[in-house]
């Protein structure tokens, strides 16, 4: 999503979702001390960790990102990779550089007892989850003023200026959206992984860049089909080649996608500002 | 309303605008023309804060306007039409126009200038569906000045509205900026096309390398040596 709006890749953005797992990981230990029970710890840690994004994805593109706006587009893709290394390192010396085990936050329903084999709660949660949050974000996207000042900015960020529209603010806006929908999955897969590490972010944010391109810059039901080939060119590598193999498999289509077909499955051919 | 008093502004090492001082009153249609690369473009966009003056002064009915940031400038009720008219191509013709009143929180009044606009030129009625980056050259300027209108703009800043466009297009925008005029918008037009500019006018600035050097009643600047010589090609 910022990449779409500003052309830069946030490689700080798997971060983000891990800090969201850690923060909600933190505040979960906190509330089960205190007696809550499962879905209210959930609510609240998710609550927290959004917030807590949001904050983090503000503060990191005013400090990290603004200044290099007009910068050539090297250098905040530096920066960038700059702060998912010191967010890593940082979380690493703070927390511990093992796995810890994270506690399943999303309980089992009592009515999924029957098709439980073939499809648990969690995985229900988290699909539903990312449906509800996909289609708010494509409503915002279309319909609201901010979201229409996004795709201005996106199409046209000095004309944006020019009809009124603070940019900063957009941008702003647009990283803290981005940030707390990172928080958001942080938390939803480490519950249902069971396991986080200082390392879980960059992996995710790769593999999401990947979905994204492999659907199409900007179009959010690309980004979701691209998320659905690029898993299932992943199970079907560690099925029938080996799982050592599957994030070998998942960079190679990113290479393919990127040669055959730059501008994504769904995606409009872009042409490179100059 | 409108005053530059010895402005300067440049792109890093690149001084584009040396000295350029001008004035446009209220109800005037002023226009400033000049060679490929005088700066012309500069200007528009150094009085609406997307260029930074370097030094000298730029007043909008009494109060300056350095230092202030594009989006505040819109607010005061300065909207340009860019070089290149600049749709957004991938919304529609009706999001382009709404994206003209960003700023405007009249909902009723904002519905009345779509009216308005489309009243003006029925072929953006016709397309409103449409993404704005399908339509012709011509149709994409009648959108870029009504984007502007929806704005409620004091003072409209036009910039090379003729810019490839066949002439009959042409005279139908220039009937248009005569009439906006009439119903009381200030205008202030740059353009290459110096006959039609200043033929359209009531007064005309003359850009050289930066600088404002000449300056006088449409009428006299047509009828001007240097400037027939310069810029009408006679
Ligand atoms: N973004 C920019 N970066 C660097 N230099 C620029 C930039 N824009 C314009 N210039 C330079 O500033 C000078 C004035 O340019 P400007 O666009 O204002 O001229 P203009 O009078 O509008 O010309 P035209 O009639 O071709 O539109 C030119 O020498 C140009 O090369
Ligand atoms: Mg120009």
């Amino acid at each position: 999503m910022v990449y779409g709006i500003i052309q830069l890749i946030n490689f700080a953005h798997g971060e983000i979702y891990m800090l969201g797992a850690f923060i909600a990981l933190i505040v979960a230990g906190a509330l089960t001390i205190y007696g809550f029970s499962g879905w209210a710890i959930l609510l609240l840690a998710g609550l927290v960790a959004a917030v807590y994004a949001a904050a983090y994805g503000y503060t990191l593109e005013k400090i990290a990102y603004r200044p290099l706006r007009t910068a050539p587009r090297l250098s905040p893709l530096i920066s960038a990779i700059g702060k998912s290394l010191f967010l890593q390192n940082y979380v690493m010396l703070a927390q511990t550089p093992d796995f810890l085990p994270f506690p399943t936050l999303i309980p089992e329903f009592a009515f999924m007892e029957p098709v439980a084999h073939i499809i648990g709660s969690a995985e229900v949660v988290i699909l539903l989850t990312s449906a509800v949050l996909m289609t708010g974000l494509t409503v915002l996207i279309k319909y609201t003023r901010i979201g229409k000042a996004m795709r201005a900015t996106q199409q046209d960020m000095a004309m944006a200026r020019l009809v009124g529209i603070d940019v900063d603010r957009v941008i702003s806006f647009t990283f803290v959206v981005g940030s707390v929908l990172a928080a958001v999955g942080g938390v939803l897969v480490g519950s249902y992984l069971g396991q986080i590490n200082f390392a879980i972010g960059f992996m995710a944010g790769i593999k999401a860049f990947t979905a994204a391109v492999l659907g199409g810059i900007g179009s959010i039901p690309g980004a979701v089909l691209g998320g659905l080939v690029l898993g299932l060119t992943e199970a079907l590598a560690a099925g029938y080649v080996s799982s050592a193999y599957e994030d070998v498999f998942a960079f190679g289509v990113l290479v393919l996608i990127l040669i055959l077909r730059p501008s994504g499955l769904l995606g409009r051919a872009i042409r490179e500002k100059v | 309303m409108l005053e530059l008093r010895g402005v300067q502004a440049g792109y890093g090492r690149i001084q584009a605008l040396r000295e350029v001082s001008l004035s446009v009153g209220a109800g005037e249609i002023v226009t400033l023309i000049g060679a490929n690369g005088a700066g012309k473009s500069t200007t528009l966009m150094t009085i609406c804060g997307v260029v930074a003056a370097q030094a000298g002064e730029i007043l909008f009915e009494g109060e300056s306007l350095r230092g202030l940031s594009p989006d505040a400038i819109v607010g005061r009720g300065i909207v340009q039409v860019p070089e290149g008219r600049r749709i957004f191509p991938r919304m529609s013709v009706r999001e382009n126009l709404e994206m003209g009143a960003y700023l405007r929180r009249d909902p009723a009044g904002i519905r009345r200038d779509l009216e308005y606009v489309m009243k003006l030129f029925p072929i953006l009625a016709e397309r409103r569906h449409q993404p704005g980056g399908t339509l012709s050259g011509g149709e994409q300027q009648m959108l870029a000045i009504s984007r502007a209108l929806l704005a409620r703009p004091k003072l409209l800043l036009l910039d090379e509205p003729s810019l490839g466009l066949a002439p009959l297009v042409i005279r139908q925008i220039f009937t248009i900026i005569r009439r906006i005029n009439a119903e009381g918008t200030t205008v202030f037009l740059v353009e290459q096309n110096a006959n039609q500019a200043l033929k359209l006018a009531h007064r005309g600035y003359v850009l050289e390398n930066g600088r404002t050097v000449l300056n006088d009643t449409a009428e006299k600047l047509l009828g001007n040596e240097e400037v027939k010589s310069a810029y009408l090609g006679i």
